[in-house]
């Protein structure tokens, strides 16, 4: 039921992660223990190397904290290539004057151009944008369908709830993202939905089961540049509480900014609308019309329940602009 | 016109706004003759319930003369008389067919926001934040009035104002919660708060039959409101160990049935409890101060019922629910089914058996309901109800 958003914040690049577990190791030790450190490098062990490597050490720990707090680290690993960099220059300066051991400083500078070498390398490929997590973008590849489930009891007849959603063209009234459908007589219909920022997206389906009082389910047409299918159930209810409207509904996100349009209209939680897209429907089933309030004259609105308006009413341009006006 | 609006807590003002318009056709436009102002209206005056925008109308006691009717409004004309449920019912949705008006399934546009907290939704309320769909309210000049075919009542006689104001909430949700209780002859119920609903549960539980209403509360003017008008013995929780007096007064066994007319923001006698929940209720970490509920549970006859008239938002901490299983309470609550009573207790009203006037205590100008908030909710001047008049 949801967006196929990942939840993670985490690069998706393995070796970018990699790098950053290197910063974090290596960066710890050099505040904590700078002493120590200094030794195992064979660099002369004073105040003023201590310091130098505490404020390595801090560096290591912010590019690694960088790298792992954004699922895009490229910015993070050349500013480790910078740090190599100056690591390679400080690691030159103790050669000339403060190093104890010059063979294991040596050592340590080779260490330091491995990864300098592999820091370079992660960079390149981060900015080509050849890495996982630029992959996994909607531009790019399509994301996992939105597959919506929703019932609701409605106090009527099953046959005239049925013929309530029999007639397509009616679907806008309660379904929030469809701004219209227009059907032809050849069991097909045409669908237009309204998103963001006066983008429209419209597909082509056919109706593929049509049981009168039971059920009704439809798809997208082989081509189309939506992928979708639902079916729609109705079943009597127990006892005498009229009938359960069963809803089931996919979308295929085509990836492209089809794909994220669809994503946007179906907002964060696709789940709330499509049920107060079935609370409309009970409303015009049972009581003729979509129930509005001062908070949301345009009746049950997913995006209105996060955005409300005061509880006031509207002056008479403003429910013009939300299509409430004349009701009388 | 002129609306009394919440501005942010403790803070109402009455501001111009735009006409409410017909909405949808089973609408009605009401000019308001008489509003009130609820003690569940000083919860959302102070900020306990969450889902306020300022900006809001409040107001869900109202009454006045229909000025226009939607097309599909076939029962009122303009020119009636009318007095307005608190809650919005469609009249078609299982849950009205079965009586549950404040229930219904189709006049809250903002469900899925109930859903969250409550697991589902109520009906739609005028003026009561937008959790219960975002109405603007009625202390105001005119009230937008949804399924207004199915709601109001037309009153025809020439009963005051004051007289059947009250049919619109407080007047119904005290008979509820005496109705609850299922009273039989010989039953002792005890009441905590004595409030406008408080006063009318002791005055219906006279009416169903109780033996003895023993009425709980800290101010003596209240204390005396039910004794003298509603008929109630009382306790005031400051002078006296409400436990022992109880047990003193029902021969050791606990009053049969307990209602709770208080609510979320009950005040404790002693500091230290008081201070405790505060401070839990002021950072969060519960949203109700449950002392009255939990005297009434741990005080209930074993085998009585509980019934919660007071208004409770989300959450409590400690509550008693050993009491309530190994006592076999029963507990019965709900918001008010309006629509249930309006026609039986306008009966009473006309018959004599009741006159709700008595709990007036304050009549102002619609101008005035920011100073009638503060007389309301600091119980200053011996404030019981506050009517408005637009």
């Amino acid at each position: 039921m949801s967006v196929g958003k990942s939840g993670s914040a985490a690069p998706a690049d393995p070796l970018a992660r990699g790098l950053g577990v290197f910063s974090l190791t290596l960066g710890l030790p050099q505040i904590a223990a700078p002493g120590r450190v200094n030794r195992l490098i064979g660099v002369r062990d004073d105040a003023t190397t201590r310091m130098w490597m505490r404020i390595v050490g801090a560096r290591e720990i912010a590019a690694g904290v960088g790298i792992f707090s954004t699922r895009r680290p490229k910015g993070w690993v050349w500013a480790r290539v910078a740090g190599d960099t100056l690591d390679l220059a400080l690691l030159g300066l103790a050669l000339r004057g403060r190093s104890d051991r010059p063979n294991r400083t040596l050592a340590a500078a080779g260490a330091v151009a491995g990864a300098f070498a592999a820091d370079v390398l992660d960079g390149v490929r981060l900015s080509r944008g050849t890495d996982g997590a630029q992959e996994q973008q909607p531009e790019q590849q399509p994301e996992a369908p939105i597959h919506l489930r929703a019932a609701i009891t409605v106090n009527r007849d099953r046959n005239d709830l049925y013929a309530l959603w029999r007639d397509f063209e009616g679907l806008p009234r309660f379904m929030a993202h469809l701004d219209e459908v227009r059907a032809g007589d050849d069991g097909r219909s045409h669908w237009t939905a309204h998103g963001p920022m006066g983008m429209t997206v419209s597909w082509e389906a056919e109706t593929t089961e049509d049981v009168p009082g039971e059920r009704i389910a439809w798809r997208s047409l082989e081509g189309a540049k939506v992928h979708t299918s639902g079916t729609v159930r109705f079943v009597p209810a127990p006892g005498d509480q009229g009938t359960e409207v069963h809803l089931e509904m996919r979308y295929e996100l085509p990836g492209g900014a089809i794909g994220s349009m669809l994503a946007k209209l179906f907002g964060e939680e696709p789940a709330i609308q499509v049920k107060d897209d079935m609370r409309r429907f009970k409303q015009i089933a049972e009581t003729g019309e979509v129930v509005r309030s001062d908070a949301t004259p345009e009746g049950a609105l997913g995006r209105r329940v996060v955005k409300q308006r005061p509880a006031k009413p509207l002056a008479e341009e403003q429910l013009a602009e939300v299509g409430a006006e004349g009701a009388s | 016109m002129r609306a009394t609006v919440w501005s942010g807590r403790n803070k109402v003002q009455v501001e111009n706004v735009p006409d409410p318009k017909i909405l949808n056709s089973r609408d009605a436009i009401v000019k308001i003759s008489s509003t009130a102002i609820c003690g569940s209206d000083l919860h959302l005056y102070d900020g306990y319930v969450p889902a306020m925008r300022k900006g809001d109308i409040l107001g869900h006691e109202f009454m006045g003369e229909v000025v226009e009717t939607g097309s599909d409004v076939g029962n009122l004309a303009v020119g009636d008389r009318v007095v307005v449920p608190f809650p919005i019912a469609c009249g078609a949705c299982n849950a009205c067919s079965r009586e549950l008006w404040s229930l219904c399934e189709n006049s809250n546009p903002n469900a899925s926001m109930a859903e969250k907290l409550w697991g589902d939704s109520t009906a739609g309320i005028f003026g009561y934040s937008h959790i219960t769909g975002g109405y603007a309210g009625g202390q105001a000049e005119y009230a937008r009035v949804p399924f207004a075919d199915v709601g109001p009542i037309k009153i025809e006689s020439d009963l005051s104002d004051e007289q059947v104001l009250f049919l619109s909430d407080v007047l119904p949700t005290g008979y509820m919660g005496a109705e609850l209780c299922d009273i039989k002859p010989g039953d002792v119920v005890a009441v905590w708060g004595c409030g406008p609903v408080g006063q009318f549960a002791i005055a219906s539980a006279y009416l169903l039959g109780a033996e003895r209403v023993i009425a709980i509360d800290r101010f003596e003017y209240r204390l005396r409101m039910a004794r003298e008008k509603a008929g109630a013995e009382t306790i005031d929780y400051e002078q006296t160990s409400v436990r022992e007096a109880l047990r003193e007064m029902t021969g050791g066994r606990g009053p049969d049935h307990c209602i709770d007319s208080v609510g979320l923001e009950a005040h404790h006698h002693q500091p230290a409890m008081y201070a405790y929940d505060r401070v839990k209720q002021a950072t969060r970490m519960e949203t109700e101060r449950p002392y009255a509920l939990r005297e009434a549970i741990l005080n209930c006859r074993n085998g009585g019922t509980v019934s919660i008239m007071g208004v409770y938002g989300g959450f409590v901490d400690k509550f008693p629910i050993g009491a309530v299983m190994n006592r076999a309470l029963t507990i019965r609550t709900g918001q008010c089914h309006v629509h249930r009573y309006l026609r039986p207790l306008l009966q009473r009203i006309e018959n004599g058996d009741i006159d709700p006037s008595f709990i007036v205590t304050h009549r102002m100008s619609l101008d005035d309901a920011p100073t009638g908030y503060e007389t309301f909710k600091n119980k200053q001047d011996e404030c019981v109800k506050v009517v408005l008049t637009p």
